[in-house]
């Protein structure tokens, strides 16, 4: 914990949140990759701090936490399911850049969503559930958005081959998959719309009843809806549940029926394939990133995670070149 | 035979000791990063174990491909092939080599993964 933290936080409680931070309910949680996340209690309520401690670290991807917030009360006030902002930080808290948010309980841990016989009732809807919390974000009126840039395949695949140069060993896996991108890119969408850029099990608070938060919107920009949908069913975020590509939750079939039944266009299933397949690039393009010392997060978990990537080139020749699979 | 323990057994004692001394006293996020540790020191430990028949497997699959050459040579020259359009994954030598080299990859680094389960399921 950083010097004066905690005082610095109490600080802010007294001042925009209605009372002092209760001492021992300060506890910090793990999860979030490129940020910290803490739970307290103040004011007689349970709060989320989410923030960016290291202010010299470069996250060119991301929207930035104030963004961020402004995307989640958007969302929130169009039906997604989303916690209330309670307050943005400003450079005079002294806490780094960040938000507060009410803390919303329940489970975020993706393999006890797949496995727990808590949520054994929702499990089988959780795929349309899905699908119809993306369909709420991608009908957000883009009027109101912050602006964001509009990232179509084409660009995703320019940024994620830029990125693959810098690094310092090749996959031979990775040049084949972005040539193979390159060669079957689909044709670009009607119209652009706002996407949650990293919208998968283990970034949702799900309850027995269902979707209660979709978190971790710094990825969020504007693009083909079919990239929301693709990501959820990439294999990294099925969590072992294989034959379930939808989260592992289910079919690809009834998110899209879920989706179509909140009001979202129709999708052509193939574009949906294709963004799960470079979803499994962009993850391992994302490990590889995510893996690097120069990211200023030195911690053992940041070096593992580039330990992913061997995951994501089996995961591409499956998809790309599966007639070698026995 | 050298009176040296191998180093697969020095890691295991350390990680006997993290696991077994160590871990139970932590809670939170340091709990959560302890897991994290000993995974990193299996992982180790299956490297020092298994990297060495892994790249001999890889450097013969490249020179049976592209012909001799030193292991770290063959992989950029690989690399430069598939990057040039020359070979693609429609070719099924390539499609062969790059699944053995990531089945093999996965079986360090991530034994678990339900995609090297379903690749080495017999």
């Amino acid at each position: 914990m950083s010097e004066g933290f905690a005082e610095r936080l109490d600080a802010l409680c007294q001042r925009a949140l209605g009372g002092p931070l209760e001492p021992a309910s300060l506890i910090r949680l793990t999860g979030g990759a490129s940020q910290e996340t803490w739970a307290f209690e103040a004011g007689g309520e349970g709060l989320i701090l989410r923030r960016m401690p290291l202010a010299q670290v470069d996250f060119s991807d991301s929207i930035g936490p104030e963004i961020e917030a402004a995307l989640i009360r958007l969302a929130g006030e169009n039906g997604v399911p989303e916690p209330a902002i309670r307050y943005v930080l400003n450079k005079e808290d002294g806490l780094g850049r960040g938000f507060i948010s009410q803390r919303v309980p329940g489970e975020t841990l993706a393999r006890r969503l797949l496995r727990d016989a808590e949520y054994a009732e929702v499990r089988p809807k959780l795929a349309g559930m899905c699908g119809a919390a993306m369909a709420g974000i991608h009908a957000i009126d883009l009027t109101k958005t912050p602006p964001l840039p509009t990232i179509y395949a084409k660009t995703a695949l320019d940024e994620l081959l830029a990125a693959y140069k810098s690094f310092e060993n090749r996959s031979a896996v990775f040049e084949a998959a972005f040539r193979w991108f390159y060669d079957h890119l689909p044709p670009e969408p009607k119209a652009a719309v706002l996407i949650h850029g990293d919208f998968r099990n283990g970034n949702l608070i799900v309850g027995p009843e269902g979707i209660r938060a979709v978190l971790d919107w710094e990825l969020a920009h504007l693009g083909d809806p079919a990239q929301d949908l693709g990501w959820f069913c990439t294999n990294s975020w099925r969590f072992g549940a294989r034959d379930n590509p939808a989260g592992g939750f289910g079919s690809v079939d009834e998110m899209l029926q879920g989706y179509a039944a909140a009001g979202g266009s129709a999708i052509d299933p193939a574009r949906v394939s294709f963004w799960t397949a470079l979803g499994s690039l962009r993850w391992g393009i994302m490990c590889g990133k995510m893996s690097r010392p120069s990211t200023g997060d030195l911690s053992v978990e940041r070096a593992m995670i580039g330990r992913r990537i061997s995951e994501t080139e089996l995961d591409l020749l499956d998809i790309l070149a599966p007639d070698g699979a026995a | 035979m050298s009176a040296h323990p191998p180093t697969p057994e020095v890691l295991a004692a350390i990680a006997r000791f993290l696991r077994d001394q160590v871990a139970p006293t932590l809670k939170d996020d340091l709990a959560f990063n302890m897991r994290v540790t000993l995974g990193a020191l299996e992982l180790v430990r299956r490297e020092i174990e298994q990297a060495e028949s892994a790249d001999a497997r890889e450097h013969q699959r490249l020179v049976d491909l592209m012909g001799e050459g030193e292991l770290a040579a063959l992989r950029e020259a690989l690399c430069d092939r598939i990057a040039a359009g020359k070979l693609t994954l429609d070719d099924p030598a390539l499609a062969a080599h790059l699944r053995a080299t990531a089945i093999d990859r996965l079986a360090i680094d991530q034994p678990s993964y339900s995609a090297y389960l379903a690749a080495t399921k017999t």
